[in-house]
């Protein structure tokens, strides 16, 4: 099993980091939570499985020393563009990869469940049963994943030092990746701009979006709420939502891992991707670059062509 | 009035608009999978479920208020005199909070104490409040991460409510708790209740047996822990230091104030604010009393479960609703962190022993 083969390589190279960041069980069993290993007792505790959705490698730029990350495929392509963009030393990390086949999005469970307090989870190969005190169902893992796993193209990851298991290829078609911006670009503007309203509105302002996302680097000095420049007032009209997911997106342009954290973490369920994946779709037809996948890119927006192949405007 | 009424299912909807006749009523509404109070109106769809993702808080405390608008008015005949203009509402229209839970009912008594019952009361609030009614429906059972009854509440308590109801037999057994409260059973499509009155009892103590209680009785926060730099150090490494936790929380009060001007326009503000945002305690000098998501975190814990007990009589600041545990990005779990600092074992030394800063 994966999970005894990730304590093995846990136990192995603590002596040589701060801190390993892991999974463990949170406060249910539907919940995993992350765990900063800094001594061999807390190894016992690791988890891995299909629950492990959150993305641990966000922790990483944080970090002072030398510290070790548990990643899934999709998990490294941040680790890769924090090389593409310098924020880690990669002498710094040692990156113990994990093959995955697919996770868990709490929400969907917990719907399926009709929100019922979850005594007991196990895992069988592609489903999950949940026993609550209404009695036991079983999921089917790709009806309960959440959308990124369903066009996953990294189930194993990019960049390791250790791999827990076998590395296994997708089987999902790379067209799949973008269906769901298809769909949204298959709806006039009206619509689509009634249809982000809607979402929007349910915003709080909490920026568990911007905190949890990996690559959202300014954090403390975000203009949603800087006095100056004072773009974005502390109301929490629709517009001010709008605007401070509008400007969330277009800082991710050409830069948005897809990792999904955004989205995985909104308390109001909202689905903060979507504005990002549209980006990156356009960032991929204009300059043929997907964020995260080679460390030796250089990230679209990072450099300056006076001739790009598919910018026209000096060509008219 | 009677005090005790039966409302059936099926009138939910009719009791609600017959409530906004001459109200605004904020009710749990589902928005795809969210359910949010909202004020109601006939195209919103009522859900009571399961508890809310948002405290119904906004309605007496809202995310953003407007304290007064201004305008700056230059005078024709001596230009270079400017005047400002102010203007100020407390005007509030009657309003019904319908279909919280009890743990929210019992946020509004934690923010009462600060804004209402001292010397100088909030007038915005205080208005506010005065004019509310609040209707809570019972919890059948508890939710993941509730820990009401170990903060002195429970799935049935009626502190901060005017009327409570609990699901029965196809319908809600209703119990008028305060004056307001019985206003509202005279109401024509309450019937008698009575004959529920043993049953909704029963479900309630059902529920009130099955909430998990994190701490142990009469158990105090360790004072060596609390202070161990340590211990917050390592419970607290997952935070992103978001503000999901504190502005899904019923009783988190804490706002900033901010002018938001155009040119000549402008309106004083004030918005919920985020102990767990670095802008939070940030100065204008430039420096930061908390400047560690540690010391923001600890501030958290220790006013709810601390400093404001300290000042209101033993209250707690916490109606142990779960949401910040619910849906915590990372699940930080504030019930553990306090269950630590609780437990009569409490030993700093043991969050010290770290296998580096021992070699070090």
């Amino acid at each position: 099993m994966s999970t005894q083969k990730l304590k093995e390589i846990i136990k192995q190279v603590l002596p040589d980091v701060e801190t390993v960041i892991c999974w463990q069980e949170g406060y249910d069993k539907l919940n995993v939570t992350p765990i900063f290993i800094t001594s061999p007792e807390q190894v016992d505790q690791v988890v891995w499985n299909p629950l492990c959705a959150q993305n641990l490698a966000s922790y990483l730029p944080s970090q002072k020393k030398k510290v070790a990350v548990a990643v899934k495929g999709c998990d490294s392509r941040t680790i890769v563009q924090y090389m593409q963009e310098g924020l880690i030393d990669r002498n710094n990390v040692v990156i113990i990869g994990i093959p995955c086949k697919g996770t868990v999005s709490k929400k969907k469970v917990q719907k399926a469940i009709g929100n019922e307090p979850v005594e007991e989870v196990t895992f069988t190969d592609g489903s999950i049963k949940v026993k609550t005190p209404s009695g036991e169902k079983t999921l089917a893992l790709a009806d309960v994943c959440p959308t990124k796993c369903t066009s996953c193209q990294f189930p194993t990851p990019i960049v390791y030092d250790q791999l827990t298991a076998d590395a296994i290829k997708s089987d999902k078609p790379p067209e799949s990746v973008y269906a769901d911006v298809a769909e949204l670009e298959g709806k006039t503007l009206e619509e689509r701009k009634a249809y982000f309203a809607s979402q929007f509105d349910k915003c709080i302002r909490c920026y568990a979006c911007r905190n949890a996302c990996p690559m959202c680097v300014c954090q403390d000095s975000c203009i949603a709420e800087t006095r100056d420049p004072h773009w974005i007032t502390q109301k929490n009209s629709l517009d001010e939502k709008v605007m401070f997911h509008m400007i969330h997106a277009l800082h991710l342009a050409g830069r948005c891992v897809e990792c999904g954290e955004c989205e995985r973490v909104c308390p109001m369920e909202i689905p903060v991707a979507k504005l990002k994946k549209k980006i990156n779709k356009e960032m991929k037809d204009l300059f043929d670059y997907t964020p995260g996948v080679n460390p030796e890119d250089k990230p679209p927006m990072y450099t300056f062509n006076v001739d790009e192949a598919k910018i026209k405007e000096h060509k008219l | 009035m009677a005090d005790k009424g039966y409302l059936p299912k099926e009138k939910i909807k009719e009791f609600v608009e017959a409530l906004g006749k001459d109200a605004a009523v904020y009710a749990p509404c589902l928005e795809g999978d969210t359910i949010i109070f909202r004020q109601y109106t006939a195209d919103k769809e009522i859900s009571l479920d399961r508890p809310a993702n948002t405290p119904p808080k906004g309605a007496i405390y809202p995310q953003c208020e407007t304290l007064l608008s201004f305008e700056f008015k230059k005078d024709a005949a001596t230009p270079q005199k400017m005047d400002v203009e102010l203007k100020a509402n407390t005007d509030f229209p009657k309003a019904v909070v319908f279909g919280g839970r009890p743990c929210d009912a019992k946020g509004f008594t934690v923010i009462d104490r600060v804004f209402v019952n001292t010397d100088t009361a909030d007038p915005y609030y205080k208005k506010r409040r005065e004019n509310t009614t609040i209707i809570t429906k019972c919890c059948n059972s508890p939710y993941a991460g509730c820990f009401c009854v170990g903060v002195g509440g429970g799935p049935a308590s009626r502190e901060g409510s005017d009327v409570v109801m609990t699901e029965v037999d196809g319908g809600y057994y209703l119990e008028a708790v305060t004056e307001k409260g019985k206003a509202v059973m005279s109401l024509s499509m309450i019937q008698d209740g009575s004959s529920y009155e043993a049953k909704a009892k029963q479900a309630n103590e059902k529920a009130t047996g099955a909430v998990r209680n994190p701490f142990p009785a009469d158990a105090r926060i360790s004072p060596e822990l609390f202070d161990s730099g340590d211990f917050w150090g390592r419970v607290v490494d997952k935070c992103v230091s978001c503000g999901a936790c504190t502005f899904l929380c019923p009783t988190c009060y804490c706002f900033n104030i901010t002018d938001e001007q155009a040119i000549t326009t402008g309106e004083r503000i004030r918005s919920w604010d985020s102990c767990m945002f670095q802008h939070f305690t940030l100065e204008t000098s430039g420096h930061n009393p908390r400047p560690a998501k540690y010391k923001r975190f600890r501030n958290r814990v220790g006013h709810k479960f601390s400093y404001y007990p300290e000042k209101y009589d033993g209250a707690i600041a916490c109606t142990g609703c779960g949401r910040c545990i619910r849906y915590c990005p990372v699940s930080v779990d504030i019930s553990e962190i306090v269950g630590y600092l609780k437990d009569p074992k409490a030993d700093p030394k043991q969050w010290a022993a770290d296998k580096k800063d021992a070699k070090n």
